[in-house]
């Protein structure tokens, strides 16, 4: 999994164990997210995306292990064998290179949209206001809101709010941009407007990703790996062609199988209902006996 | 007839009310909810902000405040500060004090505010500061607009135990002039009235602010 070449990743989890209590979420997770990659996490609720994506916004603290950020450690460093915290200024000057957009929004009420767009970088990185509104200006085009500058968030649906948020987090030309589930909140008509936004995104910069999603459909079009996570592990990683077209493992097939099927044919949306003429064995269908060897059932990470 | 309630007495007491009202009640009443708006709001942002063992300290004074009377405290300072004069003594006595009400209900405001407003600014940087100022503070505050409107109008009818360190104020100024004339009924049932007069206005004017001041949905 390590970055091709030597090459310094965007992300790199080492050792990371993450604890709530005595739930422990993450136990010694390691991966790395290449520059210009988009990966998708998966898995079933509760396995822990979440809390890796708020883990590298600095959301949470990690109970142990590091996370580096273009090889610089983000809240913790290893110095002389010891794991020091790093002070709080270090953790803001890194955190400005990435963003995130939550599934519920989180604009502020009390701004109007051109003014939560402009506020961070006109008080974070400085920017003149002249120029963080024309920017502003810009990213509401992109997001099809030109015309919504001045009204407050709480006016707008919550497909066109989720726009905003895209747009105030790109105000900040983020090299990591954190989506999780962004379009969880919103109306099923909705979300392929939000989506087709990320997608123009995704082709028109060449930001990170990290991003948690249930609509497999854009996973598959914006994303370059995904990650299958179950009870806080890699149980799977793969290119989205391997993954949707022969996922190795019974536990990935089976939570495609319970998050996409169609619920009457049981066949995947990209794949032709089973039965059809022509059609390739599906994999994933209920009626079809596993093909895989069942020796990964505790899914040692890989 | 006139045993009960004397008109002319009542017409010869009121300007000597209303001046008690202008140059006391009122002054007292408007200083000191600055007072207590703004020290109240610092109150409550340094109650969330400092390390425990300050922010405990001040939890135990704002306990200590709210637990005891505010005519001890008054006649406490008066005692304690022989070199400051009353009036002053009062408005900082009711400022301070009503400053503990408010610290809590600004408290509740901030705590009102969503998690996910103070995540929103980490995940964009803001510092602290503009964190709190632009984004914590107008939203806390707005939900707290009635509440402190309704412990204004509260510290507003408190101004009569000023008579207790002799600040003639609206009651004392009606006292003084019915003990003059023998007869108190007319210049109390005044005061009330003028109470009367000044609050439900400004009850009124609270909830017309909280309305303007609601989030446009
Ligand atoms: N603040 C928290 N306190 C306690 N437990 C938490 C907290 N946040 C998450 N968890 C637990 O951590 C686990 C992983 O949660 P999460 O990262 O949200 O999973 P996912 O996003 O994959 O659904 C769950 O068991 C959840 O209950
Ligand atoms: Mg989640």
């Amino acid at each position: 999994m390590a970055a091709p070449n030597g090459a310094v990743p965007a992300i790199e989890f080492r050792d990371v164990q993450k604890r709530f209590g005595d739930t422990v979420v993450l136990d010694g997770l390691n991966f790395t997210v290449a520059k210009g990659d988009r990966v998708t996490l998966i898995g079933p609720s509760g396995s822990g995306k979440t809390t890796i994506l708020r883990l590298v916004m600095t959301l949470e603290d990690l109970t142990d292990g590091y996370i580096f950020i273009d090889g610089e450690p983000l809240t913790h460093a290893e110095v002389d064998g010891e794991r020091v915290e790093l002070k709080p200024k270090h953790k803001t000057e890194i955190r400005k290179r990435i963003g995130m957009v939550f599934q519920q929004f989180n604009l502020f009420p009390n701004m109007t949209v051109i003014e939560n767009i402009i506020e961070a970088p006109v008080h974070v990185l400085g920017m003149s206001k002249e120029d963080a509104i024309e920017k502003a200006r810009g990213l509401l085009d992109q997001v099809g809101l030109a015309d919504k500058e001045d009204a407050h968030p709480l006016e707008l649906s919550g497909g066109q709010q989720q726009r905003v948020a895209i747009a105030r987090a790109l105000a900040m030309d983020p090299e990591i941009l954190l989506l999780d589930e962004v379009t969880s909140a919103l109306d099923p008509e909705i979300v392929g407007e939000v989506l087709g936004i990320l997608k123009d995104v995704a082709e028109s910069t060449d930001i990170t990703m990290l991003i948690v999603t249930h609509e497999m459909q854009f996973a598959r079009d914006v994303s370059n790996r995904i990650l299958m996570f179950d009870g806080g592990r890699i149980v799977e990683e793969g290119t989205p062609e391997e993954f949707f077209t022969n996922p190795k493992e019974q536990r990935t097939r089976d939570f495609l199988q319970a998050v996409v099927a169609d619920p009457i044919t049981g066949a995947l949306p990209w794949q032709p209902a089973p039965g059809a003429s022509g059609t390739p064995a599906a994999p994933a269908t209920p009626t079809t006996p596993s093909t895989t060897s069942t020796t990964t059932q505790d899914g040692d990470p890989l | 007839m006139n045993d009960i309630w004397n008109w002319e007495l009542a017409w010869e007491a009121l300007p000597t009310l209303l001046v008690g009202f202008f140059t006391v009640t009122l002054l007292v009443t408007v200083v000191s909810t600055a007072i207590a708006a703004i020290l109240g709001l610092v109150i409550a942002i340094a109650r969330r902000s400092a390390p425990k063992p300050i922010a405990a300290v001040i939890r135990f004074v704002i306990d200590f405040i709210r637990m005891t009377p505010i005519v001890v405290q008054l006649l406490f300072a008066y005692y304690a500060f022989t070199n400051i004069d009353p009036l002053t003594i009062g408005i900082a006595v009711f400022g301070i004090h009503y400053s503990t009400y408010m610290a809590e209900v600004y408290r509740a405001g901030i705590e009102s505010v969503p998690k996910g407003q103070w995540e929103a600014t980490t995940a964009l940087s803001m510092s602290r500061r503009r964190t709190w100022v632009a984004v914590i503070i107008p939203q806390a505050v707005r939900a707290t607009v009635p509440a402190l409107g309704n412990y204004a109008i509260s510290m507003f009818k408190d101004t009569p135990f000023l008579l207790s360190i002799g600040v003639v104020e609206m009651v004392q100024a009606g006292l003084v002039f019915g003990g003059n004339h023998f007869k108190y009924i007319e210049a109390i049932t005044l005061a009330g009235i003028i109470f009367l007069l000044a609050s439900y206005p400004t009850s009124l004017l609270i909830c017309r602010l909280e309305k303007r001041l609601a989030f446009r949905n």
